[in-house]
């Protein structure tokens, strides 16, 4: 008894300095960076990990209501991607390429059309997936191993189906060049990637709220932290097990669009080579926790963009795997303690 | 206002109840003692929903509610505290109560601040994760949560574990105070004397079979509970 009341204690002021020592420590990581790495790098990596954010915060979701990594989380983004390529270019048919494209931006009103309209159709598709799939798996009490090679699969059908439909060439949403940013210090940014760091951030305060305020999102955090709780207050599990499918992955949609939009391009593989940054994203953060996996993508994403003024960039994915091993050979737990 | 008759259950391949039957009144505080592994957690998650039993029967008002999710048995009435994991811990105390009067949101604060008048120190610490209390304050948490639902029936899986006396005295305190209200109570104790001692009924489980039952303060007498349980 006594014992465990200590420990607590102990928890708690370790717990109490943390953010400070957190806050602090990145500042000056952030100041040292500075020095060292093109700034220009620095304000896209920071901007590129809000896209990042997107698509951790719900494999984060996922992970903390079904406890499985879910490995087709990066296919959904490309399916996002590619969903809201097939709005713009067939049902508008390019009509952008005779227009000038929203202010600074590259491209026209219909990808605002097509961002929810991917969101909602992506969203569903994981509910239904999950109710030929993964429900069965549960009913059936399959571990987590099991879940997640089923995800796999998932993965890989999913992507032979965007190939399928779209083919294996790259290809673009309708755009018309523009001036970069130039910002003090040389700083020269697409404005694209300020669009989609605001949506971004927008989604992610939306789903702070969302978790902190509402019924329905603190239902899902509560079943989250103790599923047999949750039962015993009157939540029907399964709804919320649908809600964070529906929730997540229309995130991953939304993520998808977003670098689609920032890199000029959408590829069949252009998902599944994110899994790895967004796994690194979200046990950086502590694993299960949205905010922690927001502070995750950032820094990965700053990282993976900085390392491209010193090392090629066909080594980013490797600088996100490096991260990942790092974390989980220090501090598998995550910079920040989760709840439990 | 619940039968459980000729209950078979376990988990997975194992059985561990045989043949259990058990009986709760309107306005009857139950408990049910027994040595560790004797399957009173199991009967208590059997009949909350938690469990599927392999054989036998729970009526609640006579209706055949055995195959009920415990989401479903909720609305009817019944609470459930489990022994250990019965706090949200990453959630606040005012989340925790939220989330208790999750399907009677209409009345939460009402409710909450009922709980709030029973329990002061929950108000006091309300906006602290429940991860954070000590033993005490979360067993509080735990029985003002399932209070929520303001039940018929609660049920409370050892809720003095782990705790110091002079606080499981409190706490046994409280539940008695819920208990005049008009709650029906079902609870399982390792401290048979002084659970024994509130309760009208006692039932004895031991390897997963009824062995006795009684008027709770009665059973204190009984030569073979003294034996068993009390070290007389």
């Amino acid at each position: 008894m006594l014992i465990h009341k200590d420990k607590l204690t102990e928890y708690m002021i370790s717990n109490k300095y943390q953010p400070a020592v957190i806050f602090i420590t990145s500042l000056l990581a952030l100041a040292l960076l500075f020095w060292v790495a093109d700034p220009a790098l620095i304000v896209n990596g920071i901007l590129l990990g809000f896209v990042f954010a997107l698509g951790a915060i719900g494999l984060s979701l996922i992970y903390g209501i079904l406890k499985f990594a879910h490995m087709a989380h990066g296919d959904f983004m490309t399916f996002g991607a590619y969903l809201a390529f097939f709005v713009v270019s067939t049902i508008f048919g390019n009509k952008i390429i005779d227009s000038d494209g929203i202010g600074p931006f590259t491209f026209d009103y219909p990808i605002l059309i097509a961002i929810p309209i991917s969101m909602i159709i992506v969203g569903l598709v994981s509910v239904l997936l999950d109710f030929v799939i993964y429900r069965r798996l549960r009913m059936k009490r399959s571990n987590v191993v099991v879940m997640s090679m089923a995800s796999l699969g998932v993965a890989i059908a999913l992507r032979a189906v965007v190939r399928m439909l779209w083919g294996t060439q790259p290809e673009h949403y309708p755009r018309v060049s523009k001036m970069f940013y130039q910002l003090p210090l040389e700083i020269r940014i697409p404005p694209d990637n300020i669009f989609v760091a605001a949506i971004s951030i927008i989604l992610v305060i939306g789903l702070y709220f969302f978790l902190k305020k509402t019924r329905a999102g603190k239902a899902m955090r509560a079943t989250s932290d103790n599923p047999d709780l949750a039962k015993a207050c009157g939540i029907n599990t399964e709804r919320v097990v649908q809600g964070t499918w529906f929730l997540g992955s229309a995130m991953a949609a939304t993520a998808g669009v977003l670098l689609a939009i920032s890199q000029a391009q959408l590829l069949p593989f252009m998902g599944w080579k994110l899994i790895i940054p967004l796994f690194a994203a979200v046990i950086l953060g502590g694993i299960g926790s949205p905010m922690g996996a927001l502070i995750g993508a950032l820094i990965v994403g700053l990282a993976m963009e900085v390392s491209t003024g010193f090392i090629s960039p066909a080594y980013k994915p490797a600088i996100a795997f490096l991260i990942l091993l790092l974390v989980l050979i220090v501090r598998p737990q995550g910079i920040i303690k989760s709840g439990n | 206002m619940l039968t459980a008759s000729n209950i078979f259950a376990g988990y997975g391949g194992t059985e561990i109840l045989h043949d259990v039957s058990i009986e709760i009144k309107s306005n009857d505080f139950v408990t049910i003692i027994g040595p560790n592994g004797s399957g009173k957690s199991t009967l208590m998650k059997t009949i909350f929903g938690l469990i599927k039993p392999t054989k036998g029967q729970v009526l609640l008002d006579n209706d055949d509610v055995t195959s009920y999710a415990p989401e479903q048995l909720v609305h009817k009435g019944l609470s459930y505290v489990p022994q250990s994991g019965n706090v949200f811990q990453s959630l606040t105390i005012q989340e925790n109560l939220d989330m208790g009067s999750f399907i009677h949101s209409s009345q939460a604060l009402e409710r909450a601040e009922r709980m709030y008048s029973v329990f002061p120190d929950l108000y006091v610490a309300r906006a602290k994760k429940a991860g954070s209390l000590s033993g005490g304050q979360r067993q509080m948490l735990a029985f003002a949560r399932a209070m929520m639902l303001s039940p018929r029936l609660l049920l409370l899986d050892e809720p003095s574990a782990g705790l110091a006396p002079a606080i499981v005295d409190l706490l046994f305190e409280k539940i008695f105070e819920i208990h005049k209200t008009g709650v029906s109570i079902l609870m399982i104790e390792q401290n048979a004397r002084k659970a024994l001692n509130f309760s009208n009924t006692g039932y004895v489980l031991v390897n997963g079979a009824n062995r006795l039952m009684g008027i709770g303060p009665e059973l204190l007498n009984d030569p073979e509970v003294a034996r068993l349980y009390l070290g007389g």
